[in-house]
């Protein structure tokens, strides 16, 4: 089934926003293993590209297919679980950092999984930060902070692929550093794992990806 | 002394009675409030549209026909329908297609039940009993739905992005609503139960006092009264739960994706 690798496929792929054409006729195929940045200037559409690869957004014309599979044919649910999307602006939900990493596992999805507090400890160690961290506020967090927090959250899922919008944005040197090393644990665990970024930062560009995708406002 | 169980207004009372808005006149004039055109206006509507229901209602309750009795009954609550809508901040297509339904099937359920199961009244259309009885139960009805509407609407918008987490961690539509719904159902009954926990102490209901000064014996109009009170209960909280939900089969897809697109920001002239 896998016979390319292509873990997410996106053919033909063209989205319009209040009557225009944001983008149109975008193919792009993100492989087994890939590390991929997605470039292009402010306002063309980068966010909703990744949401619409999430599934969060609809395309208004082509296929998306997720293993071969039209992502239509897709539960959602199942489909989201597999491709994981980190929005730029962090969501942390009323309560403790715990309480936000554990809020995946109140989900139907999630059933067969449990939170697993050793290995979210040895994740938060390596990010140097100890159990105290686990009881702060998310709420009162800074940005980069909750950032970390919304990676690590969704990473404990084990997702296949992960779509990240500007993650670095609000992270200083150490915590975008951090960062890669977060996704690069997720990614050796696994050789299929795959990543797809946005980044403005054109020297973790160059550290974090192999490939750049363009993506060109359309005339 | 006539045979009435009360004292009949005639129109020089009632003008005397109108007199009473020239305080509210004086007041606005004076405090420079901008009040009294509407106060004015309102003043105008209440006591036409009061006089022209009196002699439709007279009309009505000469009928002997079930047919009329339910037209008026069904444009009574298609009104209801349309003003919860209209005081609503942010809207989507279909909605009052939604709310109609929901005032509809809860205040005619209700009231049926009422009319054919406790009042049992003699014909069951009798206009007396269920053009009161529906009226009370779609004033309610109308705020529950319009309250409920309005919050899980702005719900939608304000935690967007909560919403949108979970359902990219897995969530199902209804995982991801879930709060929103509930949280819009409480808003919309908390009047009926605020109104029930202090009835009696701190209000005396108008359809009480009206039965009293009409000549009912004070417990029997209290036994009304309760029945009113859990018929509107009931009634609200269907409704309620009927708008919510069909909203969220709107403003939520069958691909678990969050609708915002479908929700237009009413300009405060339209609301």
């Amino acid at each position: 089934m896998l016979s390319d690798g292509a873990l997410l496929d996106l053919r033909d792929g063209g989205r319009r926003v209040e009557g225009r054409w944001l983008w149109r006729g975008v193919a792009f195929a993100l492989r087994a293993g890939e590390r991929v940045a997605l470039a292009g200037p402010s306002g063309s559409g980068k966010t909703l590209l990744l949401r619409v690869l999430a599934g969060l957004d609809a395309l208004d014309e082509g296929s998306l297919t997720l293993r071969g599979t039209p992502s239509g044919l897709w539960h959602m649910p199942t489909y989201r679980s597999r491709v994981a999307y980190v929005p730029q602006r962090p969501v942390m939900v009323e309560g403790s950092v715990e309480d936000n990493l554990r809020l995946p596992f109140t989900l139907r999805a999630h059933t067969t999984r449990s939170w697993d507090r050793s290995l979210v400890r040895a994740t938060l160690e390596r990010l140097g930060r100890d159990d105290r961290f686990l009881a702060q506020d998310a709420v009162e967090l800074s940005g980069g902070e909750q950032q970390l927090v919304a990676l690590v959250r969704r990473l404990q899922l084990e997702p296949t692929v992960l779509l990240l919008d500007e993650p670095s944005a609000s992270l200083d040197d150490d915590g975008a550093a951090a960062l890669e090393t977060l996704v690069d644990d997720w990614r050796g665990a696994a050789a299929e794992r795959a990543v797809l970024w946005t980044s403005h930062r054109s020297e973790q560009v160059d550290r974090v990806s192999d490939r750049v995708v363009r993506l060109e406002a359309s005339a | 002394m006539n045979d009435l169980a009360y004292v009949p207004i005639d129109l020089r009372q009632l003008l005397l009675a109108a007199t009473l808005i020239v305080v509210n006149v004086a007041l606005s004039l004076a405090l420079r409030l901008g009040l009294a055109r509407s106060l004015l206006v309102a003043s105008v509507r209440m006591t036409a549209q009061l006089l022209l229901i009196g002699l439709v209602l007279a009309w009505v309750f000469a009928l002997e026909r079930p047919v009329p009795i339910l037209a008026i009954a069904l444009l009574m609550s298609g009104l209801a329908g349309v003003s919860a809508v209209q005081r609503t901040k942010r809207r989507f297509a279909g909605v009052y297609l939604d709310a109609l339904v929901s005032v509809m099937g809860a205040s005619f359920l209700v009231t049926g039940f009422a009319l054919l199961g406790i009042i049992r009244v003699e014909p069951w259309f009798d206009a007396q009993y269920l053009i009161p009885l529906l009226g009370m139960v779609l004033g309610n009805v109308l705020n529950g739905i319009s309250l409920a509407l309005d919050r899980f609407t702005e719900g939608v918008t304000q935690q967007r992005g909560r919403v949108e987490l979970l359902l990219s961690l897995g969530a199902t539509r209804w995982e991801a609503a879930h709060a929103l719904m509930s949280d819009a159902l409480r808003v919309g009954m908390i009047p009926t139960i605020n109104a029930m926990m202090v009835m009696g102490i701190v209000s005396l209901p108008g359809m009480m006092t009206g039965q009293i000064l009409a000549g009912a014996a004070p417990a029997d109009a209290v036994r009304y009264q309760i029945v009113i009170m859990f018929m509107i209960a009931a009634a609200t909280a269907l409704g309620a739960f009927g708008v919510v939900l069909l909203a969220y089969r709107r403003l939520f897809d069958a691909r678990h994706r969050l609708r915002v697109d479908r929700l237009q920001r009413m300009p405060p002239s339209r609301r």
